[in-house]
């Protein structure tokens, strides 16, 4: 039997488990950019690049195993393992979407930005006239390089219970199954692939004009 | 500056301004001018002259460290830096049009900031495209990237020109043009000025461009002015530094017959 006769003979559990990875993803996703697109656009305000970005970078690299199990005597977030996995998941999506924020908008020609305030924009309509549109690009970078760090993150979850493809990996492994182990891996890798073709052309998209 | 208090006085009036960097080098001493409503004065000088920062002390992007410099009767530091700068039209070298507008809104972002009902933004636009003569049905929805560099040039004037502000700044608009698309531009901005008769204040180190275009020409060297002379008055200073501009310039003009 190979993996994809496998995979069809457990179909019910494999779309479990996958709807279960693009949920963890997904809601982290959406908290990471909630969070990190206003902190991106701050730094470029302030003075205060190098602590958070710092932060974010040290945040980065603490290996993904560890910092779930860091994260397992809070309080409130250790009680369930799903919301400790959203947590994991969106600290470490926030660098590439801080990051990515700040360079974007901190790139945009001094000129232009010269050209806007000598016009009389205000400096929110600056923000979202034209800096946002013109960083939009380099932002959906971001989000598509935290995503893709986050799909694969995310396998680590399920060592905490927390679901999601990784585990197959964790229970083949345990089993020393490889099918088991390809029946999460491929499905992931494939998730990792198509939210990277999908964000790509929405990158390309908004740049096709101009 | 709509509804702002039409004086008699000068335009813009500087009034013994100095500007200094941290560190207190001075871009500009003490400068001391005044500008008629509908006149061109050209700030004439080479890079580093402090020609920019007089340029960005009437929209307030620079401060005065002393002195103070009054637009339309009241000094900058008192305007709202927003209300001053929409009354004020703004050209910058490389025409900044924004990349990510179409030339309809790009000229149109001042009267949409302004908050213009969307027909006379429409018709304002398209007015304004044909004054800088480009047919606005074919230039209307095209980005900046589709145009030549005179035609963003173009657009940068109309933008400048379309809530019809009183006083435009122009920091060596034409600068970054070949030679013949400037010398068509210059002449038919020239053209232009005559008919709006807008205040003008006009960046460059051009002498052919400062003569051609300028009611009075102000030369600034390390901060200090001379003059202003009107273009007669230039030609025949006898100031060493002026001279000096003026044999460039003639020898120039000679290279070029010869």
């Amino acid at each position: 039997m190979n993996v994809f006769e496998f995979m069809m003979k457990d179909r019910a559990e494999v779309s479990t488990l996958v709807l279960e990875h693009v949920w963890l993803v997904g809601i982290s996703m959406l908290l990471a950019i909630a969070v990190g697109l206003p902190l991106g656009i701050m730094l470029t305000r302030r003075r205060w690049q190098k602590p958070v970005i710092g932060l974010a970078n040290v945040l980065q690299t603490i290996p993904s195993l560890a910092l779930f199990g860091f994260l397992l005597p809070a309080p409130w977030l250790g009680a369930r393992a799903d919301r400790l996995a959203i947590t994991a998941l969106t600290l470490y999506a926030l660098l590439p979407i801080i990051r990515n924020t700040y360079v974007g908008i901190a790139g945009v020609d001094p000129a232009i930005r010269e050209a806007a305030r000598g016009m009389g924009l205000t400096d929110s309509q600056l923000l979202w006239r034209i800096e946002l549109p013109l960083s939009m690009g380099v932002i959906i970078a971001g989000v598509r390089t935290a995503t893709v760090i986050c799909v694969g993150v995310a396998t680590i979850a399920a060592a905490i219970g927390a679901g999601g493809l990784g585990e197959f990996i964790f229970r083949g492994v345990a089993m020393v199954n490889n099918q088991l182990i390809l029946a999460g891996a491929i499905p992931a890798a494939a998730l990792a692939v198509g939210a990277d073709v999908g964000l790509g052309a929405l990158e390309r998209r908004l740049k096709a004009r101009w | 500056m709509s509804g702002r208090e039409r004086s008699d006085g000068p335009a813009i009036a500087y009034r013994g301004v100095t500007y200094t960097v941290d560190g207190g080098r001075a871009l500009l001493r003490e400068l001391t001018l005044e500008i008629a409503r509908g006149e061109t004065l050209i700030l004439l000088g080479r890079s580093g002259s402090g020609k920019t920062t007089a340029l960005k002390l009437i929209n307030r992007l620079l401060e005065p460290t002393s002195g103070e410099v009054i637009v339309e009767g009241r000094s900058t530091l008192r305007w709202d830096p927003i209300r001053l700068r929409r009354g004020i039209g703004y050209v910058i070298q490389e025409a900044v049009v924004f990349p990510h507008f179409t030339v309809e809104r790009n000229v149109g972002l001042v009267p949409d900031l302004e908050k213009w009902p969307a027909e006379r933004i429409r018709a304002r636009v398209d007015e304004m495209l044909e004054l800088v003569g480009l047919p606005p049905a074919e230039f209307r929805s095209r980005y900046p990237n589709q145009l030549s560099g005179g035609q963003r040039q173009r657009v940068g004037i109309a933008r400048a020109l379309a809530a019809d502000p009183p006083i435009l700044l122009m920091d060596e608009p034409f600068g970054a043009l070949d030679p013949l698309t400037r010398a068509e531009i210059q002449r038919e901005f020239r053209a232009l000025q005559r008919r709006l008769a807008k205040t003008v204040v006009f960046v460059t180190h051009d002498l052919h461009e400062a003569l051609l275009l300028g009611s009075r020409i102000a030369l600034l060297e390390a901060g200090v002015m001379r003059g202003p002379f009107t273009p007669a008055e230039f030609l025949r200073s006898t100031d060493p530094l002026v001279r000096e501009y003026v044999a460039a310039f003639r020898g120039g003009e000679a290279e070029s017959t010869a």
